[in-house]
């Protein structure tokens, strides 16, 4: 049985969906369907991919409207016979067919406060202090939370958010166990946390299951309030040089 | 002469942005160089973030008995002798420091108990000696270095790719390339050029390499007139998957073994008892490979044509920690819970051993300002790598590639003029394809080339074989020349395959020729009209380079290993199992 796919093929000048028929195999996901499209109907058809295994968050796209990895989504996890619609991601600018323009988040990226490690301190620490640094550390930068995040594709402010994929790296900063940096005031001015208001979009399309607002998100905007909106403690740290909770 | 184009000047161009350019990119940037990096893809996208398992260095954290000394020679053996004793020696010594510094550089490897960086163990490594992340610790040391490169003011330029090194009196002082996104022609003025491009799987049909994998460093060093050497050994990693077809070759973790499981035939039976009883599924990569494909040949193959291979004997919690994207790849991709039953593998297509001759100390090519690290260089791993050992080569030998081009373009007097004719000649090149009004796709030439290197140039290889592959490619090359590419030149997938398949042509008739050449099995080259080492092959090198539109192969003799280090490999094993 033929898989019917819809593929968005244009540029910035425009474009529309264009239909392809693949011969469907056992296992298939939306990836082989557009590589096959490509050897044997569009040579021309463009899609970023890397890995193919869900390791390198390459080939991010929109499967049915929603933002997927195009290689570990099933074909068989569609209604059989029914159109698959691909499209590119909506919140970056397109390049061509489901190729987006991502640069925005390498340079998002540039401006975190960098790894600053302890000076003279042992470099021991157990593994369950590593735990929640190694869950955000997993990130593949498929930019997938970016996409689908309503601050940057609703309101369109990528002038002042960096997303929740830049807010995971500076959490992972921030409770690496050897870190001595503060990124409280890049979390307030520069990245404009407070303009997310958690509504957990991002940690639904996680493809490797990072519980981005909770773990990561959430502790950070408590971070930013105890920093900046609680003289007390402000004061109270100026004395014990601790970086709060 | 280069105004018609965008054009960069910079000190140092390093080719390719995985482990071993960044590392390098780093090197050279903090010895003052400017630094450019061209990558095909995206930034973090490169090979190196599907390395799995874990970076080799001998911390000795798990076994106390271990040392550099124990590495080196677990290498040199696993390399049938035929590494580069300079280059292994190198590695095992500075291993330890590179895996530390990326510690420093905020890369955080899982723990011992007592806090220190944990090693797990891994084929033909006689301690517990990989440093790693559950298995995803190529990802973590990409970010790493990723992260600490762009802090350094690295200039990287994305989505470009390089089609030709622009020499003057044979000396590399340049680069011509096209942005992948417009189409549009760039040119690079450099001092000195890192190729750190990786390998070519991507010529094999059962592969778990990326479309990056095209062997471009190894085809654009063979233009610039530099050898390579010992293409013949390329390695089928024993575990890719095996069903279903849309995932056939990805890639199962050495891990997955060497957390503790084991592989068992259609029979039930642990086969490797047969192949190798004293290391059995911890032997070596090409002795595993060799044997789960007799097992399958012989009629004792798992319902894909593979073997089992069980994990499931251990604790659900600690398979799901240890290997979390192994448990998700099964999971996402085959409907396999490998916590409660077996998953099904068979060799893999992974790693090509041999690359550009450079040296040891310097990474510098047989070209003037020409340099190479990773797996687009050769002679580090001989005739088979073990696994882990690619990590730390890339940290080690990126490291010294990157010193070695800064210190060259320290020497340079400047930027050399570009030659208009080689310009000319490059753009034409990529340009003639769009020109024809008819001829083949790219993609039929792709899937034949696969076809021809996976059935003749496998992994039991024949004269007669080797010869039908030689006359395949080399009559896909012909055809390549005839190549037509429709639309047009932005982001443009056919077009960048076009060129990149000249680039696999070209490596795997090196490959077939160099196969061809070595009359004897060692390591991964696996002959089957010659299936015993032979000693006086065991000291020479095969060289392969480019005359015109030729490939030639010769023999050149090894470097003579010092008595010293002869004497670590002789010695008796002062390690066990932890």
């Amino acid at each position: 049985m033929d898989a019917v796919l819809q593929v968005y093929r244009g540029d910035a000048s425009g474009g529309g969906l264009k239909e392809y028929r693949v011969p469907l195999e056992e296992g298939m996901v939306v990836l082989d369907a557009i590589h096959h499209i490509q050897g044997h109907q569009a040579p021309d058809l463009a899609v970023r991919w890397n890995c193919k295994a869900a390791k390198c968050g390459s080939c991010s796209a929109e499967v049915n409207g929603r933002p997927k990895l195009m290689c570990k989504t099933r074909m068989d996890a569609y209604p059989a016979g029914e159109p698959i619609v691909v499209q590119p991601m909506k919140t970056f600018p397109i390049v061509k067919d489901l190729v987006t323009d991502v640069k925005w988040n390498y340079e998002v990226n540039k401006k975190i406060p960098p790894f600053t490690p302890k000076q003279d301190a042992e470099w021991r620490w157990k593994q369950e202090d590593i735990d929640r640094v190694q869950e955000f550390r997993k990130c593949i930068e498929c930019f997938l939370c970016q996409d689908v995040c309503h601050v940057l594709r609703s309101h369109e402010r990528k002038d002042a958010f960096a997303g929740p994929r830049f807010l995971v790296r500076v959490a992972g900063l921030e409770m690496h166990p050897m870190d001595s940096g503060n990124r409280a005031t890049f979390l307030k001015d520069d990245a404009a946390i407070g303009l997310c208001n958690i509504t957990k979009c991002c940690t639904e399309v996680c493809p490797e299951d990072i519980t981005i607002t909770d773990n990561a998100i959430i502790p950070l905007k408590e971070r930013v309030v105890d920093e900046h909106y609680d003289p007390l403690r402000k004061f109270f740290r100026l004395f014990t040089g601790k970086k709060g909770s | 002469m280069t105004e018609r184009f965008e054009s960069h000047d910079v000190d140092v161009l390093v080719i390719g942005a995985g482990g071993a350019g960044l590392r390098a990119a780093i090197e050279a940037s903090a010895l003052g160089a400017r630094v450019g990096v061209v990558c095909k893809s995206l930034l973090g996208k490169a090979h190196t973030v599907m390395a799995e398992g874990g970076v080799a260095a001998a911390l000795a954290h798990v076994d106390p008995r271990d040392s550099w000394k124990v590495h080196f020679k677990d290498t040199m053996l696993g390399g049938k002798l035929l590494n580069n004793w300079r280059m292994a020696q190198l590695h095992a010594q500075e291993a330890p420091d590179r895996v530390r510094e990326l510690e420093h550089w905020g890369a955080v490897f899982d723990r011992t108990q007592d806090g220190r960086i944990l090693q797990r163990n891994f084929g033909g490594h006689s301690a517990p000696r990989l440093a790693h992340v559950g298995d995803r610790t190529g990802l973590e040391m990409i970010r790493t270095l990723q992260d600490h490169g762009v802090h350094q003011g690295l200039e990287v330029y994305m989505e470009c790719t390089v089609t030709k090194l622009l020499t003057q009196d044979r000396r590399v002082v340049g680069a011509f390339a096209y942005w992948r996104e417009t189409g549009r022609f760039v040119t690079f003025r450099a001092k000195a050029v890192v190729l750190a491009t990786g390998g070519v799987g991507k010529a094999y049909k059962i592969t778990s390499n990326s479309w990056e994998y095209t062997g471009d460093g190894h085809a654009l060093a063979m233009d610039a007139g530099a050898e390579l050497i010992d293409m013949e050994f390329f390695q089928f990693h024993p575990t890719g998957m095996v069903w279903p077809p849309g995932v056939q070759g990805l890639l199962v973790t050495e891990a997955v073994r060497g957390e503790g499981g084991v592989l068992r035939n259609a029979a039930g039976e642990r086969f490797m008892e047969r192949y190798d009883p004293k290391r059995m599924e911890l032997s070596t990569r090409d002795m595993v490979a060799r044997a789960i494909y007799t097992e399958v040949k012989e009629g004792r193959g798992s319902p894909h044509g593979g073997a089992f291979l069980d994990i499931s004997h251990k604790q659900a919690e600690i398979v799901k920690k240890k290997l979390p994207s192994m448990y998700h790849q099964f999971m996402d991709f085959a409907n396999i819970d490998i916590t409660k039953g077996p998953m099904e593998v068979g060799p893999t297509v992974h790693y090509i051993m041999g690359g550009v001759r450079v040296d040891a100390d310097t990474g510098a090519a047989t070209v003037p300002g020409l340099f190479a690290a990773g797996e687009s260089s050769g002679g580090m791993h001989g005739a088979n790598r073990l696994g882990g050992n690619s990590l730390s080569d890339l940290l080690v030998f990126g490291r010294r590639a990157g010193a070695g081009a800064a210190a060259y373009a320290q020497k340079a007097p400047g930027h050399a003029p570009l030659d208009p004719a080689q310009i000319s000649g490059a753009e034409r090149e990529l340009l003639t394809p769009f020109e024809r009004s008819s001829g083949p796709d790219p993609y039929s030439i792709h899937r034949r080339l696969q076809d021809s290197m996976q059935s003749l140039v496998g992994i039991y290889r024949t004269e007669q074989d080797l010869k039908r592959g030689i006359e395949a490619v080399q009559a896909l090359r012909l055809e390549a020349k005839t190549m037509r590419v429709e639309g047009s030149r932005a982001f443009n997938p056919g077009w960048h395959l076009a060129r990149d398949l000249d680039n696999m042509l070209l490596v795997s008739e090196a490959i077939a020729r160099c196969a061809l050449q070595r009359k004897e099995s060692r390591g991964a080259h696996a002959r089957l009209d010659y299936p015993n080492p032979d000693p006086a092959l065991g000291r020479v090198n095969s060289v392969a380079v480019r005359e015109g539109d030729e490939v030639r192969v010769s023999q050149a003799p090894l470097p003579e290993m010092p008595d010293e280090l002869r004497a670590l490999v002789d010695a008796e094993p002062v390690t066990a199992k932890a």
